[in-house]
């Protein structure tokens, strides 16, 4: 009685928060997302079901929605294909170094995420060392590096790695290295000892660190607008951006186009919860 | 040998790949010796390194004070998210509170939705709901929209360690007639302290960086983050670069002596 008392005490700030600066805003945009302009007053709304908003974020914005979800998904693979080495050197090669590593991974975050960003844009640009010297040497076809659609994926990689070196180090921690021993001794190859043995016990890591760097990054909008061009590599982030803030009467197009992308997100999640079970993902 | 080859590639991919994780700090920290108005740009062809902007790094205007901003919302907001989210991870957890399911749910949602939509759909909320009874956007709003955001994270990693910690620990201290507070106070709380510790920095680290759902909630009121990108626009001071630096260098140190200072204090046997 008292114990059951106790556990709502300890749970009840913690859910009102999320109540009242998640669960009510997300309500509120789900109905923003249905109003109707004011007719002769730009900027004001009424309560409506509007659903042409919806029409036309999915009809107007569909290449941007696109976009977003494809350069969320190279990023993940390529976040996958560099944590994963940096992921099993701190477990199984230099454990002694798993702590400096694990400060060398999170430390960049403390520079912020937009100078670093801002910095990639440099050392890329036209004019950079880098752009300069692929040029001389005809590497370079379009003559760019920055204002790509490569560009951007690149940011996104970048910048949501951490994301997943650290659940994949924590998934990896777990391994028994005696397993990795047991699986040699047997006459596996490495490439099988790591098919059969290291792959599936680091699956769970790898669930966590692939919804911790898609979800953010198919909702960046930084890493299109610091890397990307005016025009074909912009995300939905972009549009629900500037239709928040520079397009008057934006607001219901804008929240819809957040609750498509929310609503996209969500069925992703359900879908790989179904097929890994949930235990894995928090 | 081809085993060696393929153990050696896998270090070597792992030292590039943190070589690359560096390259935008190292860029930084060159830049910040620049002397030139538009720092990030170009590197001033007759200019040589200066240390001016070292000497005084709060000599563009209003950098600084965003700084102290995006500290101050950074220490209430993980202060907040940390009393909350580990108290919440122990009902949860040890106490088996009804309706885990649905909080459980509650807890992982704000993790899958993209930082845009969060964003939005607070400034919908304030614009409509709060500024009405008259919360405008500013300090609070930020610190709000932060402990909501990076209260999953704290749930999350405490919830991990309690559920690695042997409960048997805790029904030995009641064993021995110890109550439910001095339980918690002498056996729980130790234990669970590199856990809490984790959140705490974790929690302060996503605050501290944040700017898309900032961007939204914060009115006039300027952080670190929205004040690099309005500088952007404009050509970025090098003190910008000297700040971010030096963020980045006393992070790692701290986290480097707080390590040394924890394998001083615990045996090595225990850890």
């Amino acid at each position: 009685m008292t114990r059951s008392r106790t556990a709502y005490l300890l749970v009840a700030p913690g859910l009102l928060w999320l109540l009242v600066f998640f669960v009510a805003p997300v309500v509120q945009l789900a109905s923003v997302s249905l109003q109707s302009p004011f007719p002769g007053y730009p900027g004001y709304y009424y309560r409506d079901v509007n659903v042409g908003n919806y029409v036309v974020a999915l009809t107007q914005f569909a290449p941007q929605l696109g976009r977003s979800l494809l350069y969320a998904a190279i990023a993940t693979v390529l976040c996958l294909a560099l944590a994963f080495p940096l992921a099993y050197t701190m477990v199984f090669k230099a454990p002694r170094w798993r702590g400096l590593i694990m400060v060398l991974v999170v430390a960049p975050f403390f520079t912020s995420f937009l100078l670093r960003t801002i910095a990639w844009r440099q050392i890329l640009a036209d004019e950079g060392p880098l752009a300069s010297s692929l040029r001389a040497l005809h590497l370079l076809p379009g003559g760019h590096l920055t204002e790509t659609a490569a560009a951007v994926v690149a940011g996104l990689t970048y910048n949501f790695l951490p994301f997943m070196v650290l659940p994949l180090y924590a998934s990896l921690e777990r391994v028994d290295p005696t397993l990795l021993e047991a699986g040699a001794d047997l006459y596996g190859s490495p490439w099988q000892t790591f098919q059969r043995v290291t792959a599936p016990l680091a699956l769970p890591g790898v669930m966590a660190g692939t919804l911790l760097t898609f979800i953010p990054a198919a909702g960046d909008y930084v890493n299109a607008e610091l890397l990307g061009s005016e025009h074909g590599t912009k995300m939905v982030g972009n549009v629900i951006d500037a239709q928040f803030f520079r397009v008057i009467g934006g607001y219901p197009i804008a929240a819809a186009l957040s609750f498509t992308l929310m609503a996209i997100i969500l069925a992703l999640v359900v879908v790989q919860v179904r097929r890994f079970g949930t235990e894995h993902l928090t | 040998m081809r085993r060696r080859l393929a153990d050696h590639a896998v270090t070597i991919v792992a030292v590039l790949v943190l070589v690359y994780l560096f390259v935008p700090v190292a860029y930084t920290f060159i830049f910040s010796f620049n002397d030139y108005k538009k720092s990030n740009i170009a590197w001033n062809p007759q200019g040589s390194p200066t240390l001016k902007h070292w000497a005084d790094p709060c000599g563009a205007p209003g950098v600084c004070e965003a700084l102290g901003t995006s500290l101050q919302v950074g220490l209430v907001a993980t202060a907040i998210s940390t009393v909350i989210g580990t108290s919440m991870a122990i009902a949860l957890v040890r106490l088996r509170a009804r309706g885990r399911r649905l909080t459980d749910v509650l807890v992982f949602l704000p993790m899958a939705t993209p930082e845009v939509v969060l964003g939005a759909s607070l400034l919908t909320l304030f614009v409509q709901g709060f500024s009405r009874w008259g919360w405008q956007l500013g300090f609070w709003s930020i610190v709000a929209a932060h402990v909501m955001f990076t209260l999953s994270f704290v749930v999350v990693t405490v919830r991990a360690r309690l559920q690695s910690m042997d409960p048997r620990l805790e029904e030995a201290a009641q064993d021995l007639y110890a109550g439910p507070w001095e339980t918690f106070r002498t056996v729980t709380l130790p234990l669970l302290a590199p856990g809490i510790v984790a959140a705490a920095l974790l929690s302060f680290a996503l605050s501290f960086d944040d700017f898309i759902i900032t961007t939204f909630v914060s009115g006039d009121v300027t952080t670190f983050p929205k004040y690099v990108y309005v500088a952007y626009l404009r050509g970025i001071p090098a003190e910008v670069n000297v700040i971010g630096f030096s963020m980045f260098a006393v992070a790692t140190v701290c986290a480097v002596v707080a390590r040394l200072v924890v394998r001083r204090a615990v045996p090595p046997s225990s850890s």
